[in-house]
């Protein structure tokens, strides 16, 4: 995965600099607020290469049209701001680069999807340091391939799903970069179907009402260090092979439907060195195959995990279940996974020879998380003498709880991962 | 009140229980790094044994204390006033010494807004038990029967009230229980203070249910102050109770 980010970053710096030595070529033109659509009739003088340096005001204007190779630079935040009215920039044409705008209000329309930025078939456009304000969608990937969307603050105040958009958008698309941006308030924060190869890098998504992350049948993606907090259902990964997530930070994700990662029929795929804080539900997993768990820690949650019984073939290794209300729920008796060399500080088990693994199994799914999932009204007597009563028995003559689903080396002291 | 503030806090019984809680809170802090797990074994200590020792306690105290109250009563002083002055001493002296075996170790090793619920759960129950203990007092004439009474209270309050709610969510769970659950659990003190616990340390599971009343009960500050405020009845109640009983018994 290093390796890749490297090569991607050496594209980019090569993208760079051919643009930069197309604009030794081109013109620079510089545009000041005050007459209308002086942007747009700006853009129909320059030729490809030109580079556009767009002065400090506010320019009301709607679907800007870049169909040249051009390089638009906004010197001190000039605002572009669409009125409420239709799209903002659309890019049609390839290696065009869009950095330093402020981009705001665009239209709301329920037969277009109305975006700030949107890519339209294009390669090596960059979309850079700008600032998205209050947009239907913010950047919107549309059939486009290499492309940097990077450092951008894209926010809005969206009230309900059906008449709001998302924050970064991509649609059948390939090797893109998304990296260092800040989202919040959208539907989705990043939105993915149908992108593959592409990596979603040290972004920050929040308080956004449907998902931080939504990710449908995009395959062989990659992403690390983003923190998804306090959004309306967490993140959601669905239909995808190959998918790899290190080092993110899922926090405060809590609701009756939220979950820090929906899993779905994924396969082949690695979940490593996440911190899962304070959310409903950890992991949930429905129908996944050939995941590896490792070196997660999940701190405060309410179920660690739920690992429904069409799961298989998943190993859950070396992960620290801290503070949790419960550790491990499922749906059924079957259980096809392994778990091995966990953490768990619910264990209470002994270890005669010192080898810093207990010596019995441990039982990560309780009685009462079973009993709760049967009759949900039940959980209102959690934590009374009477339920912990019935889960010591549980230990010692297990009945209720599946079998299988066990530890059969937890660990006795945690593991050291952040 | 002064008096029996005093005459209790020298009593030995009450130091030794500040002193147990303390070195119980003490241990089981320290134990363990982790300081929520702590603070469940101190919750499942203050469920299990501040009803019983506080109604125990108060009930022998009320009965030994007959001769005092019957003194005091031959001066001119209300009963209403000798009354709430005996529970008042009571409960204060308790709840310092759960301040002291509980509070001062929490606070110094894990001080956080789960700790005080402990401690606002830990006393309203103090205080609730001792009212119970004083109805008792006053309903019972006899020392050995109100004994009996206040470990008959405590294990029901304790066990045998969720034992019957549990059954009752067996037997009625295809149904839409969840306003009749709510009401039953302001029926029981101790799962009023369990329930003011759990919604400090388990938000994030409780959540996880989809019965709108749940969500509206637990994930606002509703849910706290609908337990506190049951529980500050339990308290009232029983007192208004005692009194009335107490004015018109022949002593």
């Amino acid at each position: 995965m290093g390796s890749y980010t490297i090569t991607m970053f050496k594209y980019f710096a090569l993208i760079s600099f051919l643009t930069i030595s197309l604009n030794s070529i081109g013109r620079t033109i510089v545009v000041a607020p005050g007459k209308s659509s002086v942007l747009k009739n700006t853009i129909l003088q320059a030729a490809d290469g030109d580079t556009l340096l767009v002065q400090k005001g506010i320019y009301k204007e709607q679907d800007i049209l870049v169909a040249k190779k051009l390089v638009i630079i906004g010197q001190g935040f000039p605002t572009i701001d669409g009125d409420h009215k239709g799209q903002l920039i659309v890019v049609t044409r390839d290696s065009v680069t869009i950095s330093g705008l402020q981009l705001q209000n665009t239209g709301r329309s329920s037969m277009t999807d109305m975006a700030a930025i949107r890519l339209q078939n294009v390669q090596f456009a960059r979309v850079v340091n700008n600032r998205l304000v209050n947009n239907t969608y913010g950047v919107y990937l549309q059939n486009s391939h290499y492309c940097l969307v990077y450092n951008n603050t894209i926010s809005a105040d969206a009230k309900d799903e059906l008449n709001s958009g998302n924050g970064i958008h991509a649609w059948k698309s390939t090797h893109l970069l998304i990296q260092s941006n800040k989202i919040k308030g959208h539907r989705d924060g990043i939105y993915f179907e149908f992108v593959t190869d592409s990596r979603i890098l040290y972004n920050t998504s929040d308080k956004n009402i449907r998902y931080g992350l939504h990710f449908m049948f995009s395959h062989q993606d990659v992403y690390t260090h983003n923190t998804f907090a306090d959004n309306g259902s967490g993140v959601a990964v669905m239909y995808s092979k190959k998918v790899e997530m290190y080092n993110n930070t899922f926090r405060h994700n809590w609701g009756d439907a939220s979950y820090a990662i929906l899993l779905k029929e994924i396969t082949d795929s690695k979940i490593e060195h996440n911190l899962f804080a304070k959310n409903t539900v950890g992991i949930y997993m429905e129908g996944t195959s050939r995941i590896d768990v490792r070196h997660n820690e999940f701190v405060e949650n309410g179920w660690a995990m739920r690992v429904q019984a069409s799961c298989d073939n998943n190993t859950f290794e070396k992960n620290n279940f801290l503070s949790n209300s419960f550790d491990v729920a499922t749906n059924g008796t079957m259980m096809l996974n392994i778990f091995n060399n966990n953490y768990w500080d619910k264990y209470d088990g002994y270890d005669l020879d010192k080898n810093k693994i207990g010596d019995v199994p441990y039982y990560p799914v309780s009685m009462y998380s079973v009993v709760t999932e049967r009759i949900p009204g039940a959980m209102i007597l959690y934590r009374s003498f009477l339920t912990d009563v019935m889960d010591q028995v549980e230990k010692l003559m297990p009945s209720v709880v599946p079998d299988q689903l066990k530890d059969n080396n937890p660990m006795m002291k945690s593991w050291k991962l952040r | 009140m002064k008096y029996v503030t005093v005459d209790l806090l020298r009593n030995k019984v009450v130091l030794v229980y500040a002193v147990v809680l303390a070195a119980l809170s003490f241990s089981v802090l320290s134990i363990d790094s982790n300081s929520s797990k702590g603070l469940l074994s101190l919750l499942n200590i203050t469920l299990l044994f501040v009803p019983l020792i506080s109604v125990l306690f108060s009930t022998i105290y009320f009965f030994n204390s007959i001769e005092f109250i019957e003194l005091l009563l031959a001066q001119p002083v209300k009963r209403t006033k000798v009354l709430l002055a005996e529970y008042a001493g009571l409960s204060i002296s308790l709840s310092l010494a759960y301040l002291l075996g509980i509070g001062v170790p929490v606070l110094i090793m894990a001080p956080n807004i789960a700790a005080l619920t402990l401690l606002v759960s830990g006393l309203l129950l103090t205080m609730v038990f001792s009212a119970i203990a004083l109805l008792i007092f006053v309903l019972f004439k006899d020392k050995t029967k109100g004994i009996g009474a206040a470990i008959v209270s405590a294990l029901f309050f304790t066990l045998l009230f969720d034992g019957l709610l549990l059954m009752f969510i067996y037997s009625f769970g295809d149904y839409p229980i969840d306003k009749p659950i709510l009401g039953m659990v302001a029926l029981n003190p101790v799962d009023l203070a369990r329930i003011l616990m759990l919604l400090q340390l388990d938000v994030a599971v409780l959540m996880g249910y989809s019965g709108a009343l749940f969500k509206k009960f637990l994930g606002t500050g509703f849910g706290s102050i609908y337990a506190i405020v049951c529980m500050l009845l339990w308290i009232v109640l029983p007192l208004l109770w005692s009194v009335r009983v107490f004015r018109r018994k022949d002593l």
